[in-house]
């Protein structure tokens, strides 16, 4: 039976097992490969996307369990064009190095946002405590998220 | 200049990246680059002695260019500038710093520059991205090819033109006549052109107190593609008509296959499944059928006895493998060890160890392969492109002309991704799919089958006298490699010995490679000396030390520290350490608080000190000096290799503990720039000192002295 969801705003109709995991779905079949496995545990976090609004771990969510919900991905975040607050705050940040974890940082960090458009840094820390950069590249996530609340990322869709 | 980290008092290459390349020749003819990168001009990068008679001019006619040439660019006739060069990027950004030599020597904007990077089918040889070696020589190269191109071009205008050669001035992409007025872009200057050009070691660039890209903290070229999740890592990659793969793994290390059935898995639907000696894989239109898939493959495996976890150390010190040979060619001597300790007034002896670690790079090993005419083409994350080519020709029996490896920019290494494993499986499975096959591996196959920095002892022996300057220092190495097995102190009587041995888990380069197992030992032996002749570390230090760079950065260090200015708080400490390899100069001062009651040890500060010479792009510096301490402040806590009988009994990231945000300290970094001297490699050298600084800080914390690496995986007791 096929499966309904709406990802990055367009409705998706979607033939395929309703156990493979979102994450699977999004990279091999619908060419969005911005989420990343990196553990396929939700231990990294390089998998996050936002359910309805959500940070969660796509690798651990099953496509089954997703009819008719709202996905979004890190491709989603730019609309037309135009960054998200928190991938220019990235950028400004250097908050990067191989950049493999960014995609999930981007979308846990704008997670956090709409709970709380200014959160201190205590905060920031907690919300992406389950998200891995290896690089070691944190206080400069924390200060592109400050930043990017600083640059109003709450208006902006995601 | 160029093979400054070959200087004659390195005791040996680090044997980890002893991977003996073949004597390779790469040999382009003009033809060839003309058909396939359009007219306009090449200058190419051609090592001695074959240079000597080729550096003259640009060169005519069909003839090839020199051997070994490492680097070389194309300005096309649409001004398009396109460099080539067998470096990987690997999240060390130096996609970013070559634009920036090239951009500076060349007079164009960094926007118009393309970095072609490790593609054996276009780019020139190189050994691999390891050993911080890219940015003292390939740049260097670059810097020059770049900078014969911009006098190619001036050539051209003052030929076309008929005007005096000196009065032109190249800026912003263009040749200038300012006497005339006259300007012509670098795209109109190369058009109708097929110029070839060799060069030398001998071409003068810009000296880095006139630098204006390079020295600019530019930011990473390619990163709106990175926050867009646009850019494609090799495990992103999709071609037409692609399946997934997977591989059988053995149970444990050293087991050997006694039976395997397939049928199960190959009867699923869409799914082949290959058995070609020990090699058992499958592949799938989807991950999840190729997981499925593998899991239905029914095996028997015969296990062979493997060293225990538990004896590990006791195992490495009694399996030498070359006791005569190697290990003592390896070795330093100075004096006599026996005589110095005899004239001691302080003698001390210690073992310190170090575990196995995992590089546990967020993207896992991956590659898609794709057959096509009996010819191979396989895009992975390697940091050895044209040694991974060598592995692939061997192994399907092709010629290397057949076979083509490409890698995207990749998602970390850490020096982890030497070899190509999952290039090799997915060729494999390709090959036997008729179609373009992908493999990732698991994060579980990564923590098993990839190889781990080697674990090791280390024995010290030393000793001071009453004038409290060093007279003995013995060292011994026992598996964990020789990179900066040398100290940096000044000691009349020594004894330095690297010894290879067996060893239980498959084990390479890392990060720094041995310099971390090396320098914790050193600088703790160090520390130890210091508290037991009641000296301040730092000051004992400097007394022992006349390397002027690194006492600079030691200072550097301490002061923006306050070394000795402030008392530790109840349950913090404080420690330092320093110390130099690949060129760059490093010391760390770390303030470490153990929690009560948990007893969790983290490192609440760490402040570091590196000088690399001319620093090329401050920004990107600062941020592998970050990541080095909090890569570094993992295998100095917690992080560790659990194995027993052959097998890794925590392959996962729930169960190996990596940093996280609640233990990335208060950072801060003191770069000293010094112009006048050659830019050094930078990945690596800022993990050395970390973990020696927090062993001292937790000495001084607790009053007890930890010598093994993790120092406090379970945090410490009251």
């Amino acid at each position: 039976m096929p499966i309904d969801l709406i990802v990055n705003g367009t409705r998706r109709r979607l033939e395929a097992d309703p156990q493979r995991s979102l994450l699977t779905v999004l990279r091999e079949d619908l060419e969005l490969t911005g989420a990343k496995y990196g553990c396929g545990e939700g231990q990294c976090g390089a998998c996050t996307v936002l359910i309805e609004g959500q940070a969660t771990r796509s690798c651990l969510t099953k496509l089954g369990a997703l009819a008719g919900k709202s996905v979004t991905t890190i491709e989603g975040l730019e609309t037309s064009g135009q960054l998200h607050p928190l991938q220019q705050a990235f950028l400004d940040a250097g908050a990067m190095q191989c950049g493999y974890c960014t995609a999930g940082m981007i979308v846990a960090g704008a997670s956090l946002l709409r709970r709380n458009p200014d959160p201190e840094e205590p905060e920031i820390r907690k919300a992406l405590e389950g998200n891995v950069c290896r690089c070691g590249t944190y206080a400069r996530i924390v200060a592109a998220v400050r930043a990017a609340a600083g640059m109003g990322a709450r208006t902006t869709r995601g | 200049m160029a093979d400054r980290d070959h200087a004659p008092d390195l005791i040996e290459a680090e044997r980890y990246e002893l991977f003996a390349g073949p004597a390779y020749r790469f040999e382009v003819h003009r033809r060839d680059f003309f058909k396939v990168l359009g007219a306009g001009l090449v200058v190419a990068f051609a090592l001695p002695p074959a240079l000597a008679q080729e550096s003259g001019g640009a060169r005519r006619g069909g003839e090839a260019l020199p051997g070994d040439v490492s680097a070389w660019l194309h300005i096309g006739e649409d001004g398009h500038v396109a460099v080539y060069t067998g470096k990987a990027e690997v999240g060390q950004n130096i996609r970013t710093s070559l634009s920036q030599v090239v951009a500076e020597e060349l007079r164009v904007p960094i926007g118009s520059i393309t970095l072609v990077m490790a593609d054996t089918a276009v780019t020139p040889f190189d050994m691999g991205t390891f050993g911080s070696r890219t940015t003292p020589i390939m740049a260097a190269q670059l810097r020059k090819v770049a900078a014969a191109a911009r006098e190619l071009l001036k050539d051209l205008a003052a030929q076309r033109w008929s005007v005096d050669r000196g009065a032109l001035v190249a800026r912003a992409a263009a040749v200038a006549h300012p006497p005339s007025g006259r300007s012509a872009g670098y795209g109109e200057l190369s058009k109708g052109q097929t110029l070839v050009k060799a060069i030398g070691d001998d071409v003068p660039t810009t000296p880095a107190d006139r630098w204006t890209v390079a020295g600019q903290s530019v930011p990473k070229v390619d990163g709106r593609d990175v926050v867009t999740g646009r850019h494609q890592y090799t495990s992103d990659m999709n071609r037409p008509g692609m399946v997934y793969g997977r591989v059988l793994r053995a149970p444990s290390v050293g087991a050997a296959l006694v039976s395997v059935d397939t049928r199960a898995a190959a009867a699923l639907p869409g799914v082949i499944a290959v058995r070609d000696g020990d090699f058992v894989g499958v592949a799938a239109p989807n991950s999840h059928a190729a997981a499925e898939a593998i899991g239905a493959v029914h095996a028997e495996w015969k296990p062979t006895p493997q060293p225990s976890g538990a004896e590990l150390f006791e195992y490495l010190r009694k399996n030498p493998t070359d006791p005569q040979g190697e290990s003592a060619r390896s070795g330093y001597t100075a004096g006599s060890v026996e005589s110095g300790r005899a004239a001691a007034a302080t003698r001390l002896d210690a073992t310190y160890t170090v575990a196995y670690i995992a590089h546990v790079p967020l993207e896992p090993r991956a590659a898609v392969a794709e057959w096509q005419d009996g010819a191979l083409t396989v895009w992975t994350g390697t940091q050895r492109p044209f040694g991974v080519r060598t592995e692939l020709a061997e192994a399907f029996r092709v010629p290397e002309e057949k076979v083509r490896v490409v890698v995207p920019d990749t998602g970390s290494g850490y020096g982890g991704k030497h070899t190509g494993e999952a290039a090799i499986e997915a060729a494999r499975l390709a090959k036997a799919a008729g179609r373009p096959v992908k493999v990732v591996w698991t994060r579980e196959e990564e923590f098993t089958w990839a190889y781990f920095r080697p674990a090791g002892v280390i024995d010290v022996k030393s000793g001071v006298g009453a004038d409290g300057k060093l007279t003995a220092w013995e060292f011994h190495n026992y598996n964990s490699g020789a990179s900066g097995i040398r100290t940096p102190y000044d000691v009349p009587h020594q004894k330095i010995e690297f010894h290879a041995t067996r060893y239980p888990l498959r084990q390479g380069s890392y990060r720094g490679l041995a310099a971390t197992a090396n320098h914790f030992a050193r600088e703790s032996h160090m520390d130890e000396l210091a508290h037991a002749l009641g000296q301040d570390p730092l000051e004992f230090r400097l007394k022992n030390l006349s390397d002027a760079r690194l006492r600079a950065v030691l200072q550097a260090a301490a002061e923006k520290f306050g070394w000795g200015k402030t008392k530790a708080a109840p349950e913090r400490g404080f420690g330092l350490a320093c110390g130099v390899e690949k060129g760059g100069y490093v010391a760390t001062c770390a303030e470490i608080a153990v929690a009560r009651p948990s007893g969790e040890v983290r490192v609440a500060r760490a402040v570091t000190a590196f000088e690399c010479g001319a620093i090329v792009n401050p920004d990107h510096l600062r941020n592998q000096v970050e990541g080095s301490v909090v890569m570094g402040l993992g295998g100095a806590l917690f992080e560790a290799v659990q194995f027993d009988a052959g097998e890794v009994v925590n392959p996962k990231l729930s169960l190996y503990r990596v940093p996280r945000f609640s233990d990335a300290p208060v950072l801060e970094t003191v770069l000293l720039d010094r112009k006048d001297l050659p830019s050094a490699g930078a990945g690596e050298t800022p993990i050395v000192a970390l973990a020696p600084a927090v062993a001292g800080a937790l000495f001084s914390a607790t009053g007890t002295r930890r010598r093994s690496l993790p120092l406090a995986p379970k945090g410490i007791s009251a």
